[in-house]
């Protein structure tokens, strides 16, 4: 069971790959998708191993990423 | 309220302060010192805010973010500093925020001296600064014009949010004559619900002259231009001294009006019928009584100090209808009454033959 | 599941114009952050500089003056006279208050005028092009240093923080950076607390933040926060250059020689 959850706002994406160095575990990758502003959005793989650090969206200069943690 | 005898810069700060200004920011620049040394005495009396900015730019960036929070403000300087105020100037129009601004003009160009001048005319009403804007100019020829003509312009900057300038001298600066300030005391300016205040209970505002997408740049621009012709439609002002049947028309505004009246006088004495046409607003100028009196007047005359700035809106308000001629001292040297009349009798003399 | 991280509420919806990496977003949001946690939303006035952060209006929902270049301290001094009471900031590049707006910056310093100024410096002229800038290093290449700044002809970096901190009007000076999430996190400490110096009417605050500009430094984002700690951290050095505490010391060991 995930602890945390990201999502990640596509259109508001602009792939600059920061927050693919800031997660700790290495969950998220650049997609081989175009949005509509014809970049290629984040993505998270392996969802389920987040813990809900909300690195990545610290790190992330477009607020596109949305961070959910389970109540400990 | 009874005359009070005062010096034409500190008549200016005074005038300010009844017409509800608590703010002002500005640099020490010869001959306009008084103002800013009797603001510093004035504005902690009724709870304003005097301070002695770094540089011009400075202070007219002050006088900035003052007029965009709703105050009424002021700065006053002299050539060179006006100079630097001119990028402020051009963003206070820009972002249509309305403050006050005094030059006691100074002899140039450069440092040139703080003799009185008239050359900074073309600085102060074509522009001085980038962009398609105006400022609204008075140029005052007593002390008690300045009280009255600073009064006005805090009201006319409210009214249009824009700058307007006062274009004094040296001379009427630190000329002390008797005056009276009519105006009621503590006035409060009407609330300005466009200014930044923080954004409590309703939309927030934005103070800019940015306008980056191109068609809105433009709309803007014609919306500045629309506003600039119903100021001009307005708010044109003048004095007319024995015009009416003059064969000969003075033009000059200011100190030099003052010389030209005496002229006048002393012409008429001499049998010549010779008027004063005064502008009172150099921008907009006044141009309808000079083209009128062109349909019987045999010449025109502009005086001023520097070496003819003016007379080029003199010359497009009579049209080609008649001759416009110049006569103009610089450097800080005031023209004497006897060199204009000599120049009145030569146009006239000339034209006769 | 619990929202733990989501837009600050006084940001707008905007979409963001910064190029993809440049770490100007993650300033935006900070201070949006601190506003937020501060609840000074409708009491906040920003102003706004000329360079890259000239859209900043559109990303914050507060009242704003978009300044000249250069001189936002002055319109900021300007408008925190007629609003005492208000929370006031300023948002500047390094070319916007380390050169051509020196005079403005170092006057509202010693002034100690009670707003707090946010320095983003980037080493370079982001807007223009890439020229550059007061802050460019030796040997950084720019359009205008084509073979890297030459320490013969065009001089040294300006050092803001530590040359504004010595003034007695600041209160508040700190040097941080946003090149990863640990540091960005230390970044809105530091804001935070220049806030706060002003809100307790203190004085004058002063936040540098490193910042990357990967478009014009010709870098990958990920190589740009890289190019940045190797490059630029070990001259502009992080830290807090002056506190409210260390005031107060002074002021101390003043009053007993004193007496
Ligand atoms: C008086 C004036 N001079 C020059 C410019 C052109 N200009 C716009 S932004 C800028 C420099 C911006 O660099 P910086 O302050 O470092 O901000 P950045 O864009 O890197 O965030 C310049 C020189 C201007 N707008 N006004």
């Amino acid at each position: 069971m995930a602890i945390g959850r990201i999502v990640i706002d596509e259109e508001r994406c602009k792939g600059c790959a920061l927050c693919t160095a800031a997660c700790p575990k290495g969950l998220i990758r650049i997609s081989g998708r175009l949005n509509g502003s014809g970049y290629h959005p984040a993505e998270i793989v392996d969802g389920e191993k987040c813990r809900g650090c909300a690195l990545c969206a610290v790190m992330c200069p477009d607020v596109a990423i949305e961070v959910e943690k389970e109540a400990s | 309220m009874g005359k009070v005898l005062m010096k034409g810069n500190e008549a200016v700060a005074e005038a300010a302060v009844l017409s509800g200004c608590k703010y002002f920011f500005g640099y020490p620049i010869t001959p306009q010192n008084e103002i800013p040394e009797y603001m510093s005495k004035r504005l902690p009396e009724v709870g304003g805010t005097f301070l002695q900015a770094e540089s011009e730019i400075s202070a007219i960036n002050m006088v900035f973010g003052a007029a965009g929070s709703g105050a009424r403000v002021m700065t006053s300087s002299s050539g060179p500093g006006i100079s630097l105020k001119q990028e402020g100037i051009s963003y206070l129009a820009g972002a249509e925020l309305p403050c006050v601004i005094v030059n006691m003009v100074r002899g140039g160009p450069g440092l040139g001296n703080i003799g009185p001048a008239q050359s900074d005319y073309f600085q102060a009403t074509k522009g001085g600064g980038h962009g398609d804007y105006r400022v609204i100019v008075y140029g005052p020829a007593s002390v008690q014009e300045l009280v009255d003509l600073t009064m006005d312009a805090f009201e006319l900057a409210d009214t249009y949010r824009n700058p307007v300038m006062i274009l004094g001298d040296g001379i009427l600066g630190q000329m002390m004559e008797p005056v009276e300030f009519s105006f009621p005391e503590n006035s409060s300016p009407a609330p300005k619900p466009w200014s930044t205040s923080g954004a409590r209970g309703r939309k927030r505002n934005l103070v800019t002259s940015l306008y980056i997408v191109p068609e809105e740049l433009e709309k803007h621009c014609l919306k500045l231009k629309a506003k600039y012709d119903d100021v001009a439609a307005r708010e044109k002002k003048h004095e007319s001294y024995f015009a009416d049947d003059a064969d000969i028309i003075l033009a000059a505004y200011g100190t030099t009006a003052r010389i030209c009246k005496a002229v006048v006088d002393q012409a008429r004495e001499e049998g010549i019928r010779a008027g004063l046409i005064r502008p009172v607003s150099l921008w907009p100028f006044p141009d309808a009584p000079y083209n009128t009196a062109a349909d019987h007047a045999a010449a025109f005359l502009a005086v001023e100090m520097s070496n003819g700035q003016m007379v080029e809106d003199v010359r497009l308000a009579v049209n080609g209808k008649k001759p416009v001629h110049f006569f103009g001292r610089t450097g800080g040297i005031v023209p004497a009454k006897a060199e204009i009349i000599a120049e009145v009798k030569k146009i006239l003399g000339g034209g006769r033959q | 599941m619990k929202k733990i991280f989501s837009r600050p509420r006084s940001m707008t919806d905007k979409p963001m114009h910064f190029c993809p990496g440049c770490t100007h977003g993650v300033i935006q949001r900070l201070i949006a952050e601190v506003i937020d946690d501060l609840g000074i939303q409708e009491d906040t006035i920003a102003i706004g500089p000329v360079g890259c952060a000239v859209f900043c209006y559109d990303y914050w929902d507060v009242d704003f003056q978009q300044a000249s270049h250069g001189r936002a301290p002055a319109v900021a001094t300007g408008v925190k006279r007629v609003h005492p009471d208000k929370v006031v900031f300023s948002l500047q590049g390094d070319g916007d208050i380390a050169a051509i707006g020196t005079t403005e910056i170092i006057h509202a310093a010693a002034r100690g005028e009670k707003i707090t100024c946010l320095f983003v410096n980037n080493s370079i002229y982001g807007m223009t092009g890439g020229q550059m800038a007061p802050t460019t290093v030796v040997g950084q290449k720019s359009t205008t240093t084509p073979r890297g700044r030459d320490r013969d002809l065009a001089g040294y970096p300006v050092k803001m923080t530590e040359m504004l901190s010595v003034l007695d009007g600041v209160v508040y000076a700190a040097r941080v950076s946003v090149h990863n999430p640990a540091n960005v996190l230390k970044a809105k400490k530091a804001i935070k607390k220049a806030f706060e110096v002003q809100l307790r009417g203190e004085g004058f605050s002063l936040v540098e933040i490193l910042s990357t500009c990967p478009t014009n430094w010709g870098l990958s984002p990920l190589d740009a926060v890289r190019w940045l700690e190797k490059n630029m951290v070990p001259y502009f050095k992080l830290g807090e250059y002056k506190v409210p505490e260390e005031k107060k010391h002074e002021e101390i060991a003043v009053a007993e020689v004193a007496g």
